[in-house]
């Protein structure tokens, strides 16, 4: 096939990613979308076939059947609960391919007298660096929302500069490459240097920052395929790459205003280490705890008019989502007006509560964003908080000594009553005291999520 | 063409992609983000593409051969698992069903 003729028709495949995109603006139409998208890889795929026609199509057609059958086989067999783990698994692949690319172009181009022009090793330094971090990095976020390794942040003494030096020497390397060092063993320190760097990033890092993390290494991975892209003069792998690198980094950027901290913060803060000053300033005005029977909340939620669910990573623990989902639909045949109230950075990945929900079958016109949520609190009989904690804490407004002030949460504090579903008084990950605990309007209903909430069906069916 | 006109061109269309991403991205609705990113991820398993060159090349040493063979195998997961979860999370996305009322009129 022609250069020419093959450009064109990855220019289609091109198109279809962008209508991909494009049709994900909608709901109703999205699924269409990604078929389309979807048509277009494999047009891609057929269209390099023919391209490279060599004699090593078996080998292709094995490794093909391989990591595509290990994909599906993944791919369907999770379940919904566990999607976090498995965007960051399948994120981490994309960019461990990005990086092998890299590393059999050097190869390829090395050692002179093909000494390469340095705009091709600048794609090659670089898409191996960035390929090698997003694909250590996505394993460890991989492994801590598999809960592999604990999702606390792990941190020791000098490791901001380990870090530092880490990542410091896999640059050096990579410009030694470009400036001219036509050594090969330079790249693969800059690989066992950045895949190191990738997991040491990522370890520090607490499990309720892992929405700006996952949409920072999808950015990355998206990076490295771009100037993958650029080692290999191909415009599909620019394009695609950019337009995923452009989504990961809007993403990262608006998770991280929605926690209202810079992203360095998020990354570098290792935010589980609370200052004892913020908790001693917390802690000091604790008043009483009220806790409630099942029974005593079915009887509040059964003559509400407007009850509002504000579900958080704990609805996802418990697997509490149908249950929810059942509380919701009987009190709406009992005439109760029922809605979600959804924090962007509730759950382990961005939008994480709304595809739980979906799986729930709740339609999503009921799925408010905080925006649209917040002033509608004040004419809410009932605010039920299900496994939610950081976002709905009012310190986040009030106490400037709180590790979270500025944060926007959500208002429930301004609904008339508020419950919370919680497994005991221990407080979230970051060991952030939560003053709405305390508040006399709050109610506490003890327990596992997904327990507590059958019981209110079945005491809510009995009112 | 000569070689640095094609990388003027390969920086333009890098550029010009930023700011389709950012235009598209943009319109997406918070509801739709987990989709958005397990879609894109999807779409840079189009580095199958390149990974099929370097697998595809003549004359490959056993190492190339070892690396392109691992690049491939990763890619087709990241490309399959990528649209099939996708898929899969999209297919939820419902705006109201309402099975209990099937003698609606």
């Amino acid at each position: 096939m022609s250069y020419n003729l093959s450009n064109l028709l990855y220019l289609i495949t091109i198109v279809t990613f962008v209508l991909a995109l494009r049709y994900l603006s909608n709901p109703a139409h999205a699924r269409r979308g990604n078929q389309i998208g979807a048509a277009g890889m494999v047009l891609a795929i057929v269209v390099t076939w023919v391209k490279v026609g060599s004699t090593s199509w078996w080998a292709i057609a094995i490794a093909m059947l391989v990591g595509g059958g290990f994909g599906a086989v993944a791919a369907r067999r999770v379940r919904m609960t566990a999607m976090p783990q498995m965007v960051a698994l399948f994120n981490g692949v994309g960019g461990g391919a990005a990086a092998l690319i890299a590393l059999a172009e050097l190869h390829r181009v090395l050692p002179p007298p093909g000494a390469p022009k340095a705009d091709i090793t600048i794609g090659i330094v670089l898409s191996a660096l960035i390929g090698s971090i997003s694909f250590s990095g996505s394993m460890v976020a991989f492994a801590k929302l598999q809960e592999l390794i604990g999702g606390r942040p792990i941190t020791y003494v000098g490791q901001q500069f380990v870090n530092g030096a880490l990542f410091i020497g896999a640059l050096g390397c990579a410009i030694s490459l470009v400036a001219g060092v036509q050594v090969e063993w330079l790249l693969w320190v800059t690989i066992v240097a950045s895949l190191a760097f990738g997991v040491l990033f990522v370890l520090p890092i607490g499990g309720a920052d892992m929405p700006v993390v996952i949409s920072l290494l999808n950015a990355f991975t998206g990076l490295a395929v771009a100037l993958g892209g650029f080692e290999l003069q191909n415009n599909v792998l620019i394009v695609a790459g950019m337009l995923v690198g452009a989504s990961g980094t809007l993403l990262t950027l608006m998770m991280a205003r929605a926690m209202n901290r810079s992203v360095a913060n998020v990354l570098f803060g290792a935010f589980g280490q609370v200052s004892e000053a913020a908790a001693a300033v917390a802690a000091g005005d604790g008043g009483t705890v009220r806790s409630a029977t099942a029974e005593d909340v079915a009887v509040m939620l059964a003559y509400a008019h407007k009850v509002v669910f504000v579900p958080g990573y704990g609805l996802a623990v418990a697997q509490a989502q149908h249950d929810v989902r059942q509380l919701a639909d009987l009190l709406e045949s009992k005439g109760v007006e029922v809605s979600y109230a959804i924090h962007p950075v509730a759950g382990r990945m961005p939008g994480h509560m709304n595809v739980l929900l979906a799986e729930a079958n709740v339609p999503y016109p009921q799925l408010k964003e905080m925006d649209e949520a917040n002033p509608e609190f004040s004419r809410t009989d009932v605010a039920v908080v299900v496994g939610a904690n950081d976002v709905v804490n009012p310190d986040a407004r009030n106490n400037q000594g709180s590790p979270i002030y500025g944060m926007p949460i959500l208002n429930v504090d301004d609904a008339q009553t508020v419950v919370v579903l919680k497994r005991s008084m221990n407080p979230g990950f970051a060991g952030i005291e939560n003053p709405l605990f305390y508040n006399p309007k709050t109610v506490m209903l003890f327990g596992d999520a997904k327990e507590s909430i059958t019981k209110l069906v079945a005491d809510v069916k009995t009112v | 063409m000569s070689h640095n006109t094609l990388l003027v061109f390969e920086v333009t269309i890098l550029v010009l992609a930023i700011f389709l991403g950012i235009e598209v991205i943009s319109k997406v609705p918070t509801l739709l983000h987990t989709p958005l990113m397990s879609g894109t991820n999807a779409i840079h398993g189009v580095v199958i593409v390149g990974a099929m060159i370097v697998l595809g090349q003549p004359d490959k040493s056993a190492f190339t051969w070892i690396v392109g063979f691992a690049a491939v195998v990763l890619a087709s997961a990241n490309v399959v698992g990528g649209f099939v979860v996708t898929d899969r999370m999209l297919e939820m996305f419902k705006s109201r069903e309402r099975p209990k009322k099937p003698d609606e009129t």
